[in-house]
């Protein structure tokens, strides 16, 4: 799939996106319950900022660190008898894990749910070479059989289709004929994959964590598919972004921890898999070969800037699902993967500015987003940060802009020049306003008018009374 | 105590004196002595914002220097003050300026923040009577981190018939340039406030940051209905 969603203009997205009522419906409502699940359980943890520092701590330090844990890991996980290879870019890790599977003669995949493979684009490089890949978190497997809708949340995939959708998508690609009771929806799922995962010769994952000190990887679903994935096929490939790493077992505890109740507001989420190398003698489940393929893309340059901590991200979707902006378009108005705060964050540093220019100017700077992250990623400085680069280094600002922002500047440390302007400002507020102040002017006042109205100014001034005040005047 | 007004520019330039003003006397009436340096501006923020970096260094230069005599820096919103306390940010790199930056941060607050933590009061005599709800505003509670000052005084103005807003902590899709860059998008939020707001059946709504009550309050203008807003230093300065 790669990052990049859809061709379509960022306005034409956001109005299709503002028009679709039952999409709105389901994630204000998904916003709602998550949000208010997560209160509970962060509540009932307890001191939840000083979490919230230690896991910012946590993964500040292995940032920092991040080549000797890789090494580590890396050895860890070779000694064990697998193998890690490291990827540049999405093209080296698609060579690598297609020759793999190659190799192996495979035909049937079975995929776990993994972002990095989606940004990748995996799926369609096995499929070029003529792999079926089936996708086992019932979410993207919805979405693949809907012809492969992209996914709206990096947790909820399927977040913006209701049940009925579903029900239908079942029934026009499966000859589903029961309720869309979501429970019978489920069974019916489970039963369509378990053929899948009986038959698949590689098994796909993504990691939530991989710990350094043992070579393991962990992953974190309430569906178990995760674990089927990972045992009955023989070959396993984890495909994992170069950040998602631990140093030990204590702090993936914390890291879990904070993930489940961020995510899902659940103390711990149903399945949480640890799986260290390959099947040993004695073993009954687990895979003949293992591959790790750490991923790049990207990742390393944003190293040492002032983005560092976005790569802290830990998956968890909590700032998307406190975000009014992302609430009221949708995830795929964003159009890329990485949807919501941190994926306007994250989409232009992986993938530059020029089709996702107006996405870090999408957002209102709240800060919902900041309070929610478990990581404490300040996430709307980061947008900031973002629309300063475009601004002053990439030049994409309009030439009225650039000649407004001179202009609000000279005239904001200039007071003389600032005085005349507010005095003439209610004058100049009431012609444009109208007299009822929906008058239309032009520019951004124009636009504030088009769906509000402006303050009436009436009455004096605040330095027209203070002055009078100051000579002794009555007000 | 001597008290530096900062008027922000929305008082300054957008409104009638009321907001100003009403700051003024609830701090004269607590002992305060006002200074209004007449040279003051804007804090920069819609640059800022915008990433017009470069610009905003101009002027944070001038507003340093404006208040550099100051004891304490009182301004009516949150969200300026939020951005006075960025200023140290810009001049990361600035030896020259970053200290100063630093002190003007420092001494800088809220109204309702000065009031209950520099002044320790929490009831200012005021009585208003009136249906009246509170939009808690983002840069206030989540930039600045102040989330219980304005509540405090509130609830010892005499009169007050207060409802809790539903949703209180959402964006009311204000944003400084956001709301006018952004605008459907602005559009939905500030309507989805709106209707939060009439669910408390409020004849007022009460804000600390005139950026947002320019928002909520010329929707609600346009849709001709009949809630109205007002300051919280216009509610702290009532008296019967
Ligand atoms: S940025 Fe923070 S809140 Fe958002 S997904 Fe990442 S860890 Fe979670």
């Amino acid at each position: 799939m790669g990052v990049k969603i859809s061709n379509e203009k960022f306005f034409d997205r956001v109005d299709k996106g503002i028009k679709d009522t039952f999409m709105r419906k389901a994630v204000s409502e998904a916003q709602s319950r998550l949000e208010g699940r997560k209160i509970e359980v962060t509540e009932e943890l307890g001191n939840w900022e000083d979490w919230r520092d230690l896991s910012e701590e946590i993964r500040q330090h292995t940032l920092e660190n991040l080549d000797y844990y890789l090494e580590q890991f890396a050895r860890n996980v070779a000694k064990q008898g697998g193998h890690v290879f490291f990827a540049g870019n999405a093209e080296e890790a698609n060579d690598y894990i297609t020759s793999v599977v190659k190799k192996k003669n495979a035909k049937n995949i079975v995929k776990s749910k993994s972002m990095v493979t989606e940004e990748i684009g995996m799926n369609e490089a096995l499929e070029e070479i003529g792999c079926n890949v089936v996708e086992s978190d019932l979410g993207e497997w919805i979405l693949q059989l809907d012809d492969h809708d992209p996914p709206s949340h990096i947790v909820v995939p399927a977040l913006h289709k209701n049940k009925e959708q579903i029900r239908e998508t079942f029934n026009k690609k499966r000859q589903y004929d029961k309720t869309s009771d979501p429970d019978e929806l489920a069974k019916f799922a489970r039963q369509e994959l378990r053929k899948d995962f009986l038959a698949a010769e590689v098994g796909i994952t993504g990691c939530n964590f991989a710990v350094a000190e043992s070579g393991s990887v962990s992953l974190v679903t309430n569906e178990g598919n995760a674990r089927l994935a990972t045992t009955l096929p023989e070959t396993q490939i984890t495909v994992m972004g170069m950040e998602r790493i631990v140093p030990t077992w204590k702090e993936l505890d914390i890291l879990v921890t904070m993930l489940c109740r961020s995510a899902v507001g659940q103390k711990l989420t149903s399945y949480i898999t640890g799986l260290t190398a390959t099947k040993e003698q004695g073993d009954v489940d687990g895979p003949e070969e293992f591959h790790v393929v750490i991923v790049d893309n990207g990742r390393s340059k944003i190293l040492g800037t002032k983005f560092q901590s976005a790569l802290q991200c830990i998956r968890c979707a909590a700032c998307i699902n406190v975000c009014p902006v992302y609430r009221h378009v949708g995830g795929h108005s964003y159009g890329s993967i990485y949807p919501g705060p941190i994926g306007a964050v994250l989409t232009p540093l992986l993938e530059g500015y020029e089709d996702y220019k107006e996405l870090p100017f999408a957002s209102s700077l709240c800060a919902a987003c900041t309070d929610a992250c478990p990581v404490k990623i300040p996430l709307h400085e980061q947008l900031v940060e973002h629309r300063r680069i475009i601004v002053e280094q990439e030049g994409k600002s309009s030439f009225g802009e650039k000649l407004a922002m001179k202009g609000y500047a000279f005239g904001a440390s200039t007071p003389s020049l600032y005085q005349m302007g507010i005095k003439g400002a209610p004058t100049f507020i009431n012609t444009i306003a109208g007299k009822d102040g929906d008058g239309k002017g032009a520019g951004p006042i124009k636009l504030w008018t088009d769906i509000r109205n402006l303050p009436k100014s009436t009455g004096q001034s605040f330095r027209k009374w203070y002055n009078n005040r100051e000579k002794g005047g009555n007000d | 105590m001597k008290v530096s007004l900062f008027l922000t520019c929305l008082a300054d330039a957008a409104y009638p004196a009321d907001v100003g003003r009403s700051t003024v006397e609830v701090l004269e009436r607590l002992g305060c002595e006002i200074d209004f340096p007449k040279n003051q501006t804007c804090c920069g923020q819609p640059a800022y914002n915008s990433g017009f970096h470069r610009e905003t260094r101009d002027v944070a230069k001038h507003m340093i220097r404006t208040f550099e005599h100051a004891d304490y820096i009182v301004s009516p919103s949150g969200s300026c003050v939020a951005m006075l306390k960025e200023y140290p940010h810009l001049f990361e790199d600035d030896p020259e300026w970053i200290g100063r930056a630093k002190k003007l941060a420092d001494k800088s607050y809220e109204l309702t923040q000065f009031i209950v933590n520099v002044l320790e009061v929490e009831d200012v005599g005021a009585e208003f009577e009136g249906k009246v709800t509170y939009h808690t505003s983002c840069h206030m509670t989540r930039l600045l981190g102040e989330r219980e000052a304005p509540m405090k005084l509130l609830k010892n103005v005499k009169g007050l018939n207060f409802t809790e807003l539903p949703n209180k902590q959402q964006c009311c899709g204000f944003g400084g340039t956001f709301s006018v860059k952004m605008l459907p998008i602005s559009e939905q939020m500030v309507d989805e406030k709106v209707q939060h707001i009439e669910e408390t059946n409020a004849d007022i709504l009460i804000g600390a940051d005139l950026g947002c009550l320019m928002n909520i309050g010329g929707r609600i203008d346009r849709q001709g209905k009949s809630v109205k807003v007002m300051h919280i230093a216009e509610i702290l300065n009532s008296q019967k």
